[in-house]
């Protein structure tokens, strides 16, 4: 079973708040000084999909899709060192501010110069954006059945089974492959890299396509971004005073009473 | 002709609440130079009667199954737009609406604005904010022309009461589309105790309590509680402090609780994405700095093992 799986890097979601700053007038986020991005948080888990998916089917090619700038590579490296097969970075400045619309289509065209996959994997949404509209997109592109926010994925027949987290329980459904599914941090713990898989992974290839390798142009935004700003956050907290940490307890718990939380 | 179509949903046969209050932001959209106010339910006639009373205009009504899935839907929804000539159409933020927002706009080559916190009508055309970067940033949109397609966030607007003195056309729509993606099976969540996303009162550690021993002293506060709950952030988690199931966060649980008692827990954006809602935040930390105690209504500045049993005393003596 052939599998591509998409990941993305991001601004570390553990990102102190103090540490966020937005360039409002360029309407992008500043990075933080001193920390590094990260791997999507929903993506290891695709990515442990796939492999839970190739070991039970005996066979097959996992390739990694990320795009970003060259330091994506590190996203790909992390999929590579769990146990992915190659890497895949689409880099070119023209993607430098591109939104999720114009990712879909240049993920859709990497996803069939890749060729031949029978399974797409994504992360249920990234965690900067948190819009989760990428795997549909790719879906209506490439004309392929999409089944998000899956904690189960299963070989079954010629298809797969896939359970489904809903608002208030789950649902598991039947999809023909190929086919796209995203997958939510339900899914389980991914496993994590050993030091001799992080050495292996340097060797394994990354290709990189540029906007030109995959023959789109990805055009001008259909939504495009107006403002980015970080909300006024009008701070009206109530320090609970005291002498003795018993006292701020005890006042506090007064100040709860009064205010029938308690 | 400028209009708005509402896709309404059902869940165990009845229309959800988050439908309605689709309504009533069309009904403010409307009012603000937005068109009429058309809806579409699968559903029943009579349905779309209660759609019409609650602020719709006009309602199509589809045969396709209430739990179909968007593939299923789509086509209907399609052609409600075509027929009511919707530019705006404004879809709940749920599992179907997660998957039916993206699909329509990329089958009409727009874009979909996610989970958005606000909508207004702008030199006629449509501005979503929605929140992005874990609760830290607002981002607003605009559409550059094409169908302005918007999930809105529950608990966003209000309903309208039902006007039974309201009519309007109701129509119906054959469009049904092909079924890829088979439903085998459906299980309602059932959980032990006080579900997390249930509890009135969620307390919750952070690295910050030092070792996993603490997670005892917040249980205890929560057993002081009727509809208590204890979560962790992410990173208690990833010590193996807490079961990853108690996870507040970004990729874990959403609560809004009525109280929220952080301790230890600086308030990074992973954790905020799952408990910026909270009615009533109370922040425990000895950093006075930290975002967790500028966004609370109330804060101890203490190392929480020299107040948590204090606490727990005090509260039980008032219970």
């Amino acid at each position: 079973m052939n599998i591509i799986v998409c990941v993305k890097q991001i601004p570390d979601p553990e990102t102190p708040a103090a540490s966020f700053k937005v360039d409002e007038a360029a309407k992008k986020v500043i990075p933080a000084q001193g920390i590094a991005p990260v791997v999507n948080p929903y993506d290891p888990q695709a990515t442990e999909a796939a492999l839970r998916l190739k070991d039970a089917d005996g066979g097959g090619k996992i390739t990694v899709i990320s795009l970003g700038p060259d330091t994506a590579r590190d996203a790909i490296k992390h999929a590579l060192a769990m146990g992915a097969d190659e890497g895949v970075l689409i880099s070119d400045p023209a993607f430098a501010s591109i939104d999720n619309f114009q990712t879909a289509a240049a993920l859709a065209a990497a996803i069939e110069k890749v060729g031949d996959a029978d399974l797409i994997l994504m992360g249920r949404a990234a965690a900067d954006w948190d819009m989760g509209v990428v795997p549909a997109g790719v879906g209506q592109i490439l004309g392929l059945p999409v089944v998000t926010v899956a904690k189960g994925i299963e070989k079954d027949g010629d298809g797969l089974t896939v359970t489904r987290v809903l608002d208030d329980g789950f649902q598991t459904v039947k999809a023909p492959l190929p086919a796209i599914v995203s997958v939510s941090n339900e899914f389980g713990e991914p496993r994590y890299p050993q030091l001799r898989q992080i050495m292996m992974a340097a060797k394994k290839t990354v290709q990189v396509w540029s906007a030109a390798d995959l023959g789109i142009d990805t055009g001008a935004s259909v939504m495009p971004l107006e403002a980015l700003y970080q909300p006024k956050v009008e701070s009206n907290v109530e320090i609970i005073e005291g002498d003795t940490p018993e006292e701020k307890a005890r006042n506090l718990a007064q100040k709860l009473r009064a205010a029938k939380l308690v | 002709m400028a209009g708005i179509l509402v896709v309404a949903e059902k869940n165990e046969g009845e229309i959800t609440p988050a439908s309605f209050e689709l309504l009533g932001a069309a009904r403010q959209l409307a009012d603000q130079g937005g068109g009429s106010v058309s809806a579409l339910i699968a559903g029943s006639a009579a349905d779309a009667s209660t759609l019409i009373a609650h602020g719709a205009d006009a309602a199509f009504t589809s045969a396709a199954p209430e739990d179909s899935l968007a593939e299923v839907l789509l086509p209907a929804v399609e052609a409600a737009v075509s027929q009511s000539g919707a530019d705006i159409v404004l879809i709940s933020m749920s599992s179907l609406g997660r998957d039916l927002g993206p699909a329509l706009a990329f089958r009409a080559k727009s874009g979909v604005a996610m989970d958005c916190t606000a909508l207004a009508i702008e030199g006629g055309k449509l501005r979503a904010t929605r929140s992005c970067y874990g609760g830290n940033a607002r981002a607003e949109h605009t559409w550059a022309g094409g169908l302005q397609i918007a999930t809105v966030k529950a608990k966003t607007y209000d309903a309208l009461p039902a006007d039974g003195g309201r009519s309007g056309a109701v129509s119906a729509i054959d469009a049904i589309g092909e079924a890829r993606i088979k439903v085998v099976g459906v299980e309602k969540a059932t959980a032990e105790g006080v579900k997390l996303e249930d509890a009135e009162v969620v307390v919750s550690g952070g690295r910050g309590l030092g070792d996993p021993s603490g997670f005892q002293s917040l249980e205890t506060l929560a057993g002081t509680f009727k509809q208590a709950a204890v979560g962790a952030s992410r990173a208690a988690c990833d010590l193996g402090w807490y079961p990853p199931s108690q996870q507040v966060g970004l990729t874990g649980k959403v609560v809004s609780p009525n109280l929220y008692i952080a301790v230890a827990i600086s308030g990074a954006s992973q954790h905020m994405a799952g408990m910026g809602g909270a009615k009533n935040i109370v922040a425990i930390n000895r950093d006075a700095d930290c975002n967790m105690v500028k966004v609370s209504r109330f804060a101890i500045i203490e190392d929480y093992k020299k107040v948590l049993p204090a606490l727990i005393e005090e509260i039980k003596k008032l219970g």
